[in-house]
Formats: structure tokens, sequence, C-alpha cells
């Protein structure tokens, strides 16, 4: 008579669990840091709960079947937060993989017979091999989505609009201008002109690292936009090397004010504003 | 017929485009603001554009135009109010607007204007304003 494997998890749930619990915290690798026991055999017993609620005689065969999805869909949510905690792929994998040895030490237990364990223990070994697949599919997706939010998050860092004066902002740009990059820089410009009324924009570009025919073409397309607007466009920071690269590839920035520092564009811009820096002259009383 | 109005101030004119210029707008904008330059004898122009969302290769050359016909007669062009992203526009479509002055807004745009006319001649009008 063949005995129903399934039957006989969902009986022997509790000492899965167990050992499940004993593999996972037996692990070197266990990141108390990370995530509580208590955590941890909360997420277990879930994912316990919902597989052993789903598998049964005709289904434990087939790992494919869409009587899976919800538990598929725990699992992925458990390694997509793992993802996102900083877990490692090896712990992430370890956390299914030794779900694995517990399965397998009840069907152990349980059947006696040689043939009849090595039939179910295959089909156990090839269901939780479908899980751990999924399991790093989601890992690897959550670890993409936290790279894709970084990014973001650089683009926008790095295009800071300083006010440095009435009428005057500062933008320097911190590595290296690409179209999609000079869109978020003219448009965070443009705006931030429009709202403190700036009749002067500092480029300071001495972040950059280097400047080829398409940034230098950047370049002169913020500057035009700039003055479309009303204002008036210094470029800043042009190190020794931009300026021979600038001028062997041959690029024509006559006709744009640059200067070689920051102060020294500050200085121009203030003598465009008629406006004068001095210093205070202490008067001696005797 | 549709037409946008051109106001006289002083010795500029003023124009406030409010609503989204379609191509025969523009075209009549354009004849009738060179006529008014004609017949005001203004020396400046203002275009006032910070109600345009939407702009084209065709508006873009039309403003352009406006530009040069008034620099030859006399006159300088002043388009003020660019949005970002018509200024954005622009200049993908290679427009730069060569032959006119930008500012930020009217208040502006009527500075650039006087500092660009100079002082007012006496011969010009009866205007009765003396310092």
């Amino acid at each position: 008579m063949k005995q129903d494997i399934a039957k006989l998890l969902q009986k022997k749930k509790k000492q899965l669990l167990e050992n499940w619990m004993t593999n996972q915290l037996a692990d070197s690798a266990l990141r108390e840091d990370l995530m509580s026991n208590e955590e941890l055999r909360g997420q277990s017993e879930e994912f316990v709960e919902s597989l052993l609620n789903t598998i049964n005689g005709s289904n434990i065969a087939e790992p494919s079947s869409s009587d899976f999805d919800p538990v598929l869909e725990i699992l992925a949510g458990i390694s997509m937060s793992r993802a996102r905690q900083g877990f490692s792929p090896r712990e992430t994998g370890y956390y299914i993989f030794s779900l694995k040895d517990a399965l397998l030490q009840i069907l152990q237990d349980e059947i006696k017979d040689p043939v009849q364990l090595f039939e179910s223990s295959m089909q156990v070994t090839r269901l939780v091999d479908s899980f751990s697949t999924v399991t790093f599919e989601t890992f690897i997706k959550g670890r993409e989505d936290v790279i894709l939010r970084q990014t973001d998050e650089i683009a926008e860092i790095s295009t800071p609009v300083i006010r440095v004066w009435d009428g005057i902002v500062a933008l320097p740009i911190i590595g290296t201008l690409d179209s999609a990059r000079t869109q978020v820089v003219m448009e965070n410009l443009l705006e931030q002109i429009v709202q403190t009324g700036s009749s002067i924009a500092i480029l300071d570009i001495s972040g950059v690292p280097a400047v080829d025919s398409l940034v230098a073409q950047h370049l002169i397309k913020t500057v035009s936009a700039t003055r479309l607007m009303g204002a008036e466009c210094i470029i800043s920071g042009i190190r020794p090397e931009i300026a021979q690269t600038v001028v062997h590839l041959g690029i024509d920035l006559s006709n744009i004010v640059t200067k070689a520092s920051l102060a020294s564009a500050l200085r121009y811009a203030f003598s465009m504003l008629q406006l004068e820096v001095k210093k205070k002259t202490k008067v001696i009383t005797q | 017929m549709d037409r946008i109005p051109i106001l006289k101030m002083g010795r500029f004119l003023l124009v406030t485009i409010q609503v989204d210029l379609y191509d025969r707008l523009a075209t009549n904008l354009e004849a009738d603001l060179v006529q008014a330059v004609s017949t005001t004898g203004a020396r400046g122009v203002l275009i006032d554009i910070s109600a345009l969302t939407i702009v084209d290769s065709f508006m873009g050359r039309i403003i352009g135009n406006i530009g040069s016909m008034a620099k030859i007669m006399d006159a300088e062009t002043v388009v003020v109010g660019i949005q970002p992203a018509v200024a954005i526009t622009l200049i993908e479509l290679g427009l730069e607007l060569k032959g006119v002055h930008t500012a930020l807004n009217v208040e502006r745009g009527m500075q650039l204007l006087q500092e660009k006319i100079g002082p007012e001649d006496e011969t010009t009008d009866d205007d009765s304003s003396t310092e």
C-alpha cells in the first residue's frame, strides 16, 4: 500500500516546524541582527501552514501546479523582504534548503520501505527545488528594485540647485553628464530660475570627470535653454585637462561665458548685477 | 476672425498671448505686429508667452521672424515668460531665438527694453514726460 506523504506531513506538522527551526537556528549564518528569532519563527510557521494546507496526494508530484500559487506568493514576499533587509543570497538560500532537510528527516523517520522512501524523497526534493528557484528569482528582483531606487536617488541628489545670492543660482554637476541626466539637470535648473526669479545661473563642472563632444553638446543646450528663460548662464570649473580636450575636439565655447573657478564666476556675476564686495575697514578713532 | 490684441504702452508694444497659438493666429500676429510697429513707430516689442505651454517649430520660427522683422524696423524684441518645458522644447528643436532678447517676466522685460533703447529722445513724440 502506498502511503500518502501529504497526509503524513500534515500529521507531523508540529515536528516539521520544530525540525526546520532547529536547522535554521543551528546555522552559523543566522542573522539575529537583521531578524529576531520570534519573527523568523512566525515567518516559518506561516509558510509551513500554507504549504501543508496546499499539498495533497496528487499535486505533490507537480511542483508547477497552480495549486502552489499562494505558497509561492508567501515565499516571494519573504525573499523580497530579505533582499531589502540586506540578507546575503546564501542566507536566503539556506532558509529554504533547511526546509528540505527537515522534510526529508520526517520521511526518513516515518517511511520504512526503501523504494517508497526514495520515491517520496525525490518528490519532496523536486518540490523544494522549485520553491528555491522562486526564492532566488524574487530575491534578485528585490535586489534589483533596491538598485533601481538607488539610481533614482543618485540622480536626484546629484542635481541640487543652490541659491548663492539674490538672483544668482549655482548648480554643481558631479559625475558624468549623459542625455538623461542633462534632461534632469536642465529641468531642475530652469524650474529653479523661475521659482527664485534669478537672472544668472552658474554651472560648475569641476566634478565632471571628462568632457567629450557629447557632454559639451549637452552643456551648450543647457546654456541656450537658460538664455531662452531670460537668464545668463556661466560655466565654471573648467580644469586644464578639460580646456585641453575641448580645444582638441574643436568644440566652440566662445559664445558662452566660461570661468576657471566658481569664485571667479561669482565675481563676474556680481559685476553683472552691479554688486560689489568690499572689505570692511575698521575706523580707528583716536 | 481671431486676433491677438497688440497694446501700445509708451514707446513699446505689448503682446500677451493667452491662448494656444495655432498657425493661422501666429501668421496673423506676425503681420499685425509689423504693421503696428510701422504705424506707431514703436521702439520695442514685448511678447509675453507665459501662458503658452505647447510650442512647435513653426511657432518658434514665427517668434524668431518677428524679432528679425522688428529689428530691421529699428525695434528691439523681448520675449518673456518662457516656461521651462517650452525652453527645453525649443532647444531640442534647434531654435535658439537668436534675434530676440529674453527675460524672465514682464517686469524684467520692460527693464531690459528700457536699457536697450536708452533714454527717451525729445524729438520722437509729443510725450510730456520731462526729468
